[in-house]
């Protein structure tokens, strides 16, 4: 088992175009981590660099304690499992997990253990002889996932494999993939443009955007304490709502003349200083009994069952409002909210960081 | 369009590229160069040296009376042939796309001759209107016409045509079959519903959605009178008579074996080339275009 | 699908009917000539219906030939031209699917220049480089020999851009897989790229034994010795006498015989068929 160490690297495509720009970050042994953003954000290049199918323009990748760099694919102990699962369509389920220990010169008694384990704990023995073109879009998953087992990496890489999978079956192989990294302990690196898995399957999250990292942290973290307003819209779903406001003072600022107070502040602002107050749905109460609320004229109301949505807006700007279903009465128009000052995020809008305490 | 995943490698591809290279250069783009060297040159009567003579082949070319008369040959045989065999493969094309019980066997029963040797083709159609012997040309001749393919130039090239054309139908019926089947139904239904009937449909909706297809098959039937039908005329007429179904391509191989005059035959070939690059150009052009939908 | 009229199906089933009453028409007649002795083809009068010689003609044609003009047995030249058309089917299928693979699947410099030097020669059939040809294959000693029959018309672009064209549609994860499970460029073309080829291989084997099996005018330039000579060639051979000396039950016989292989190649592969020829012209 190895951890992964990724510094400064950089990936730089022909005509100057820079997808990956100077990304470090250390991935300890066994842990697994996600990376997300949105499609071109420079996610799966910077999986592709540690598998060795892209070159690294810049920087150093270290498996383990060696520098990868320059060694082929086979040759870097690391198992893939691609978007569209990329089985050998001629091969049988089982030839397709053998194919890569076979290639090694592992002994076929061997190659024959290793399958078959692999196979049970995947429960897809049933389909050891079968093509990959008859099988469903979950057992295909499976045997994906079962060619890299197979073969005891030190580092599993992931290029969003659940996106060809409907709905129901993605959350449940989202489960499964957890369940199957903890039993096996290897470290896992995982790429995706869904929250939602990213938020549940890792040990350590890393949000991109521009080919850069915006922030790294366990999901909790980035969920409770967005460093950028990219991070804090990404991330939470419906997004965070953002609304115009100012500086009042220390803990204090303002939002289309209603004040609320705010535990984490930047100290040493201005007042009157422009400032970008961030919001998340879930986050505010409907009712007025704190001392910093917020008044909404509501548009329209969107059922989602246990909760519902109130659109409408704040101060000019569009707000979203999360609360269990029966909570606000059917029919109301104006909403006071109470907000919570443990609850309130702050960013700069012209670096878009967040101005929490330092 | 290019692979994102490559090999590299620094022997291994020329190895690769190798076999198919060595006679591509061997038996295409030397003799082709020789073909155009020897355009320029002049034998004397024995074979036995050469001169240069620059355009001089060319000229004598095109002050031969024999020369306008294959290039109208050739026009005339390439565009009956053209026109015959897509009407007739359109025509059973059409018919065969209607959802009909056993619609394969009569696709296989239309595209087998694809398969027949353009000669042996000549061959059949030959003795089907031998002048004496033919199975057809008797009640032909008992209507009082004097049928001979053998002495009446146009009579030779009506069999040639015809001939050509039966190779060819079924090569054109394939691709207007495909035409066919690749026109979305939805698009026939929507202008059922529009009103208009099933000839109208035809011509104003179906047709114009062949159009590409039509327009391919119009170049790769030309390209086949010009090259592939040297067979059929070299089995039934060998040219005759009196020259009178001698094309561009034939004149070439007559011009160089029978006339041994290779200078002016090289010079013919030249031309040629220059006529085939011309039509493979335009279907360039088509293909280029398809790939871009 | 808009349903078409009782009646208008009827008038398909006739269109049809009758084209193929056409197309088969003239192989009709050659079946028929092949049944019957010299002279009942000769006065002019042949019935419609077969005949009875078609054991001595098909005998006397296969193992002893035509007695007249050319005098191999046909047999013979059936084995000429099985050997011409599976020589070239399986000479340009290995050579393009090399160079395809090459130029698919490597960077190297002049990649561009090779695929431009393989594609122009689709510009170039041989009925216009005749003569310099026949000229090389003559200098290389090649004239009346199978080699000499093969080569110069293995080399084509059809079959490098075929491959070239299905290559492009492997997902390029597939060879990415490869190289994680530690497959070379040997491994994925063998354990990989030729498996995935399979149909497309087949498909180009029937057009070009078709196509191989169909020559003319190469065999008929090279080809000096009776015994070189191909099937196509040979029946133009034994009509090419005039008239009366013509052997032509014997002539039909052998164009029978000369139909039979490719055209049972594309009855029974008209699927292979059929992506062949759609194929090869895109």
């Amino acid at each position: 088992m190895a951890g992964v160490t990724l510094d400064t690297v950089r990936k730089i495509y022909a005509g100057n175009v820079e997808a990956v720009k100077g990304v470090s970050l250390g991935i300890e042994d066994g842990s697994f981590c996600v990376l997300v953003g949105p499609s071109g954000c420079g996610k799966s290049t910077l999986l592709r660099m540690i598998a060795g199918l892209e070159t690294i323009s810049g920087g150093t990748v270290k498996i383990g304690d060696r520098v990868v760099n320059e060694i082929e694919p086979s040759d870097r102990d690391i198992a893939m499992v691609f978007q569209n699962y990329a089985l050998y369509p001629h091969m049988s389920v089982y030839d397709n997990m053998a194919y890569g220990l076979k290639n090694r010169g592992t002994p076929k008694d061997e190659i024959e253990k290793r399958v078959k384990e692999a196979a049970r704990i995947l429960a897809i023995e049933p389909f050891l002889t079968r093509k990959p073109r008859a099988l469903s879009g979950g057992q295909r998953q499976r045997v994906a996932m079962g060619r890299a087992i197979v073969r005891k990496p030190q580092v599993f890489l992931f290029d969003e494999p659940l996106s060809n999978l409907d709905a129901k079956l993605r959350v449940q192989m989202r489960v499964e993939i957890k369940r199957l990294q903890r039993a096996l302990g290897v470290t896992s690196i995982y790429v995706t443009h869904d929250q939602v898995e990213a938020m549940t399957l890792s040990d350590k999250l890393v949000v991109m955007s521009g080919g850069q990292i915006e922030q790294v942290g366990t999901p909790s973290e980035v969920y409770r304490r967005p460093e950028t307003r990219f991070v804090a819209t990404f991330i939470g779903s419906p997004p965070m709502n953002i609304l115009p406001g100012k500086v009042e003072g220390p803990g204090r600022v303002s939002v289309g003349g209603q004040i609320l107070t705010v535990t984490d502040m930047r100290e040493g602002l201005s007042p009157g200083t422009a400032i970008e107050v961030g919001l998340r749905p879930e986050d505010v109460q409907a009712g007025g009994s704190s001392s910093s609320t917020l008044v909404m004229d509501v548009d329209f109301v969107e059922e989602l069952g246990a909760t519902q949505l109130f659109h409408g807006k704040v101060a000019g700007a569009e707000f979203i409002v999360q609360a269990s279903t029966g909570q606000i009465a059917a029919g109301t128009r104006k909403l006071t909210l109470s907000v919570d000052p443990a609850n309130v995020h702050l960013f700069d809008p012209q670096t878009t960081k967040r101005l929490g305490r330092v | 369009m290019e692979k994102r995943a490559l090999f590299s490698g620094k022997v291994l591809p020329y190895a690769l590229l190798l076999p198919q290279l060595a006679i591509t250069l061997i038996f295409f783009y030397w003799p082709a160069s020789q073909a155009v060297w020897q355009s320029f040159l002049m034998e004397d009567a024995f074979g036995l040296s050469s001169e240069f003579v620059g355009f001089e082949n060319y000229r004598f070319l095109f002050k031969q009376p024999e020369y306008y008369k294959a290039m109208v040959t050739t026009v005339v045989f390439s565009s009956s042939v053209a026109v015959l065999s897509l009407a007739c493969a359109l025509l059973l094309a059409t018919q065969a796309d209607k959802s009909l019980r056993g619609g394969h066997a009569y696709k296989t029963l239309l595209i087998w001759p694809y398969a027949v040797a353009p000669a042996i083709a000549g061959v059949l159609w030959m003795f089907m209107f031998h002048p004496s012997l033919g199975t057809l040309a008797r009640p032909i001749r008992a209507l009082g016409l004097d049928w001979n393919p053998m002495l009446n130039g146009k009579h030779a090239m009506i069999l040639l045509v015809l001939s050509a054309t039966w190779k060819q139908i079924s090569y054109n019926f394939l691709f207007f079959l495909a035409g066919l089947q690749a026109i979305p139904k939805s698009v026939i239904e929507a202008a059922a519903i529009d009103g208009s009937g099933p000839v109208r449909r035809f011509w104003t909706i179906i047709f114009p959605l062949l159009s590409p297809t039509t327009f391919f098959l119009i170049v790769v039937t030309i390209v086949y009178v010009f090259f592939e039908t040297f067979g059929i005329i070299d089995a039934i007429t060998g040219g005759g008579p009196a020259g009178q179904t001698t094309t561009l391509v034939y004149k070439v191989y007559a011009d160089g074996r029978l006339g041994g005059d290779l200078g002016g035959s090289a010079a013919q070939s030249v031309i040629l080339m220059v006529i085939v690059i011309a039509l493979t150009a335009i279907q360039f052009r088509y293909v280029e275009r398809k790939v871009q939908y | 699908m808009v349903e078409s009229g009782r009646y208008r199906n009827l008038l398909a089933y006739f269109v049809l009917t009758v084209g193929i009453v056409i197309v088969a028409f003239p192989v009709y007649l050659a079946i028929l000539a092949s049944t019957f002795d010299s002279a009942t083809i000769i006065n002019g009068n042949m019935p419609l219906l077969p005949g009875n010689q078609a054991v001595e003609n098909y005998h006397r044609t296969i193992f002893i030939g035509s007695a007249r003009s050319t005098r191999e047995p046909v047999g013979t030249m059936m084995l000429n031209s099985f050997i011409m058309a599976m020589g070239i089917a399986i000479g340009k299928i290995l050579i393009s699917v090399l160079s395809a693979f090459a130029v698919v699947y490597f960077s190297f410099p002049f990649r561009k220049t090779a695929f431009w030097i393989i594609f122009i020669t689709l510009m170039l059939p041989v009925e216009v480089r005749i003569y310099p040809t026949y000229k090389i294959v003559a200098d290389l000693g090649l004239l009346d020999t199978y080699t000499g029959l093969v080569l110069p018309l293995i080399a084509s672009a059809t079959g490098t851009l075929l491959f070239r064209q299905f290559f492009m549609t492997i997902p390029d994860e597939l060879l990415e897989a490869s190289k994680i499970d530690g497959a070379g460029p040997f491994r994925f073309f063998k354990d990989t790229l030729i498996p995935l080829s399979i149909t497309t291989i087949a498909a180009l084997f029937v057009i070009q034994f078709i196509y191989g099996w169909n020559q003319y005018l190469w065999p008929l330039l090279i080809t000096t010795k009776d015994s070189m000579q191909t099937i196509v060639i040979g029946i133009k051979k034994m009509i090419t006498t005039q008239d009366a000396l013509t052997e032509w039950q014997i002539a039909m016989t052998t164009a029978v015989l000369a139909m039979v292989p490719p055209v049972l190649v594309v009855v029974f592969m008209q699927r292979l068929f059929v992506k062949g020829l759609v194929e090869t012209e895109k």
